[in-house]
């Protein structure tokens, strides 16, 4: 690739998708397009594919120019895009045969390619099956099968993983390894979590549109050695000292981490830097740099000038400290759910204290967005009792709706007003009127650095600003109570730790916060968490526990991903035997 | 409660608004129906094609067919020399009917007996070819009166002199054009209610608003009344083009007819709210919207008459609101009906209206995706 620009039109502007991109993609490898969203992931894979035509540079595969002759390319690869277009009425096998024969495979061959693939995906069982009635992670390796019905040499993958629970997400990458060490396939896939970076041979890391580093993981890891610590301070919250340690000099970055505070320094700075900040009784440990560690770094550098230490003023502090005996705001006794036949939760119980920041953990249909729901009054429970700060809000009255906040996921704003407006609609939705709804706005303006952006079409927004807004509106009202639906999912790290940065001061104000997510990295920020499978709650506690739970010799440092898989292994492993 | 509904009102203006897309839906399309409709929609026929087959070749035959080619109605565009040739006209839909005058029909005439002339129409389309027969008759009628009246024949024993009220020439569009106020009313306030919701729906931000101190009630308020307010706007704009462009007259109330059309507007809403509350995407909103639209303006009386339907369906259109906005609306353009008069019509739209918007605002909470 070389100098390869992109750009589309969306009204009357142009939105530059890709700006003078240049890499090289070698044969015989995994390589990793690793980016938040909106950083022109799909538009490269597309160019690559020769779906899309760039609007300056070249792209050659295998030496073939993709725009002069795009057929010739398409002939030696195979493209699997985001949303793959399975057929869900039809079986596995008819699905296969959809694909074969669009591919043109000789009905000679099928029967061998189709025992292979399989066999390497592990669906053999499931031949006859509706493909609408596999699960999320099985659909996606139905998806790859019939992308790979045809042997490729380059297999392009677009967010393979997105959507995908932790336990076929490992299997879908050990079927990647297998198809480029095994039978030297090329891979080039896209992702936007940046843990799955460290298991791709060669990476490419896409910035708002540009490419701002590649090469080995191990190279960015290697840059960060001896920079990385854990830190520990038992007079303090975990909040507390991530706050504090942020605020130093030479901090890249500070982020909690379970019990504990995960510190990167900037190069050349030492570890004693933290003496700065006059922690009693503080414990520091180095630890092995990670991939986002290296990411955080190349971005900070690059932003370092334009952003400025911490932003503006800490949210609003409410009253109440979080202790032992704080109020259960939160009560969920026996919930049930059931649609139809379907159980989508089952007889789950759980409680969330005041100040506290609770996880719902779980992979797609895990029953974690219906339990949300439930929580919000969106949705009637079959059976159990729920309450929120006292009440049901399925039944309370309007005004008990005034006290929670609510963030849905994609970050769900009227798109075709501008900020401002949607600022203005939420506000009066909440009943604030007068000067208290014109302080509220400009505080939102200001607070959220959302004044430049007042008259934008919010549907033009970038992802992170959309974010911003969609908390901003959802703090307007200053709720007791915030529910955040899978709040930073595709969000870039820099975005995400600043979207953290609010919610721990709201938490450390007294605001009870209820959190979704799919992104096992989240749930490290929360106090205390509840992994969900198929409607149950398979174990609840802190993040420190749940991986105390499975440490064992020859994996000391489990990630919060161990644990979720260690967990339904358990729980498979426990049904099958009964 | 006040300033949310406001606030609702607001922002669903704005989102129509800004929209180009949807800017053009609620200009471009009704004002291009009005024009196809209004000129296109007619039961008057004119020019309709014939083909004379005059086996008589007399001067009392060809005086009949000049009656014929000379009216605006028929337009003679062959004349036949054989009876196969009839079948062939018809077959190929070149003439709508044929004129078949009996060797015998001067002859006849002359001896003072019933002369006789065959007229073949195209049955393939009913509605033409009854009203084909009406015209013919007339004009059979009128040569035969006149004929009588030269020769010394009998006088017919009664004369008809009809007189139509309201409507003095039988102009069909003073009939359709009123009726497509309605029909236009309806498509547009069906298209801005009941695609919001479910626009919402879609987007996520109808929970978002649901979490919100929001109540049914504001929700239908703050959904219908920009309904309310772009439909009464529409048919305005569709009234003055019906009075000015079509020279419909407009002799009724205005209070009238838009206390009538405001409570259509209120209950085609609150049956948009209702499909958009079932819905689930756009899409579903629209397919139900269409599944609705069809039949409401068939079981209307738009263009058939209800008194004409099975005692069934007359019974099913009452649950029609259409069917009694077009009662007011036609009245209002040729009638000068009183307050009291539309009573019945205005209650039945009221209470369809109370009726849908309650069922809305309850399938707000239930409808759970």
């Amino acid at each position: 690739m070389a100098g390869v620009t992109r750009r589309f039109h969306s009204g009357d502007r142009i939105v530059t998708a890709l700006e003078d991109v240049s890499a090289d993609v070698r044969a015989g490898k995994v390589t990793g397009l690793v980016g938040p969203d909106g950083a022109g992931k799909t538009t490269l894979m597309r160019l690559i594919a020769g779906v899309l035509r760039a609007d300056a540079g070249s792209i050659h595969v295998f030496g073939i120019n993709v725009s002069a002759d795009p057929l010739s390319v398409q002939g030696m690869i195979s493209y699997m895009p985001q949303r793959f277009g399975l057929y869900e009425d039809l079986s596995v096998r008819e699905n296969l045969d959809l694909y074969a024969d669009l591919q043109a495979l000789p009905m000679s061959d099928r029967a061998g390619r189709y025992d292979e693939l399989l066999h390497m995906m592990g669906m053999a069982p499931f031949i006859d099956r509706l493909a609408g009635k596999l699960s999320g992670g099985m659909k996606q390796k139905l998806g790859l099968a019939c992308t790979l019905i045809r042997p490729p040499q380059l297999l392009l993958l677009d967010e393979p993983t997105v959507g995908v629970d932790p336990v076929s997400r490992r299997e879908l990458w050990g079927i990647v390894d297998h198809l480029v060490h095994e039978q030297g396939m090329s891979v080039f896939l896209s992702t936007a979590y940046l843990d799955e970076a460290a298991r791709c041979d060669e990476v490419l890391l896409l910035h708002e549109s540009r490419v701002i580093g590649s090469g080995p993981p191990a190279k960015f890891t290697r840059e960060m050695e001896g920079r990385s610590f854990v830190v520990r301070a038992p007079e303090h919250t975990k909040r507390e000292l991530q706050a504090a340690l942020e605020e130093l000099n030479g901090v890249t970055d500070a982020v909690v981490q379970g019990d504990a505070v995960r510190l990167v320094l900037d190069a050349g700075v030492k570890a004693d830097v933290v003496e700065a900040a006059r922690i009693p009784d503080v414990d520091i440990r180095p630890v092995p740099p990670r991939f986002e560690d290296g990411f955080i770094d190349l971005l900070k550098g690059k932003e370092r000038a334009a952003r400025t230490a911490s932003s503006g003023t800490p949210a609003p502090r409410l009253t109440g400290r979080t202790t032992d005996a704080a109020p259960v705001v939160i009560d969920v006794a026996h919930l049930t759910k059931r649609f139809g036949d379907f159980t989508a939760v089952d007889d789950i119980s759980f409680n969330v204290k005041r100040g506290e920041i609770f996880g719902l953990l779980g992979a797609n249909g895990a029953g974690k967005s219906t339990t949300f729901r439930m929580l919000c009054g969106l949705l009637p429970a079959t059976d159990g009792r729920l309450q929120v700060d006292g009440r049901d809000l399925r039944v309370a009255a309007a005004a008990a709706r005034g006290k929670l906040g609510y963030m849905a996921q994609k970050f769900s704003l009227y798109g075709d007003l501008t900020v401002a407006q949607n600022l203005r609609f939420f506000a009066a939705a909440y009943n604030l009127i007068g000067a208290r709804r014109t302080e509220r706005i400009e505080w939102a303006l200001g607070e959220f650095e959302l004044a430049p952006w007042r008259n934008a079409t919010s549907r033009d927004l970038p992802l992170g600003y959309k974010q911003r807004m969609a908390l901003a509106c959802a703090l307007m009202h200053e709720p007791d109570v915030l529910f955040l639906d899978e709040p930073t999912s595709g969000v870039d790290p820099l975005a995400r730790r600043e979207f953290w940065r609010r919610i721990n001061a709201l938490a450390e104000g007294g605001v009870t916060v209820l959190v979704t997510t799919h992104f096992m990295d989240e749930a490290e920020y929360c106090d205390r968490l509840i992994i969900m499978a198929q409607g149950k709650i398979l174990a609840e506690g802190t993040s420190e526990e749940l991986k105390r739970a499975i440490r064992t010799d020859a994996r000391p440092n489990p990630s919060m991903e161990d644990a979720f898989i260690a967990l339904i292994t358990a729980d498979e492993a426990g049904k099958a035997a009964a | 409660m006040l300033t949310r509904v406001f606030a609702l009102i607001i922002k669903e203006f704005l989102a129509i608004l800004r929209d180009k897309k949807s800017r053009m839906v609620l200009i471009g399309p009704p004002l291009l129906q009005l024009i196809v409709f209004g000129y296109a929609a007619s039961f008057d026929l004119n020019h309709v094609p014939f083909a004379v087959y005059d086996q008589d070749r007399s001067i009392a035959s060809r005086e009949l067919v000049a009656d014929f080619a000379g009216s605006p109605t028929f337009q003679k565009i062959a004349t036949l020399h054989s009876a196969a040739q009839i079948r062939d006209m018809i077959d190929s839909r070149k003439v709508k009917m044929v004129l078949d005058i009996d060797p015998r029909y001067s002859r006849d005439l002359l001896s003072n007996k019933p002369a006789p002339v065959q007229i073949i129409v195209d049955g393939r389309n009913s509605n033409t070819a009854l009203l084909v027969l009406g015209y013919a008759n007339a004009i059979i009628f009128s040569a035969s009166t006149g004929w009588n009246a030269r020769h010394g024949g009998a006088a017919p024993l009664a004369r008809l002199v009809p007189r139509a009220l309201y409507n003095p020439n039988l102009d069909s569009h003073w009939f359709i054009i009123p009726g497509i106020v309605a029909l236009l009313t309806q498509v547009i306030t069906l298209l801005v209610v009941g695609l919001s919701v479910a626009r919402e729906r879609e987007a996520g931000t109808f929970d978002q608003v649901l979490v919100t101190p929001m109540r049914p009630l504001d929700i239908l308020l703050g959904k219908s009344i920009p309904g309310l307010i772009i439909g009464l706007a529409e048919g305005s704009v569709i009234i003055l083009a019906a009075v000015f462009w079509f020279g419909v007259p407009l002799i009724g109330g205005l209070l009238q007819l838009y206390a009538g059309l405001a409570l259509f507007i209120v209950s085609v809403a609150g049956i948009g709210l209702m499909i958009s509350s079932i819905a689930a995407t756009q899409q579903q909103a629209l397919l139900g919207a269409f599944l609705f639209m069809v039949p409401a303006i068939i079981l209307s009386g738009f263009a058939t008459p209800i008194a004409n339907m099975p005692v069934l369906v007359q019974d099913l259109t009452l649950l029609n609101p259409m069917r009694y906005a077009l009662v007011v609306i036609r009245r209002c353009f040729l009638d000068q009906p009183s307050f009291a008069s539309l009573i019945p019509q205005y209650t039945a739209m009221a209470l369809l209206a109370v009726i849908s918007m309650t069922v809305a605002g309850w399938l707000f909470r239930k409808r759970a995706v």
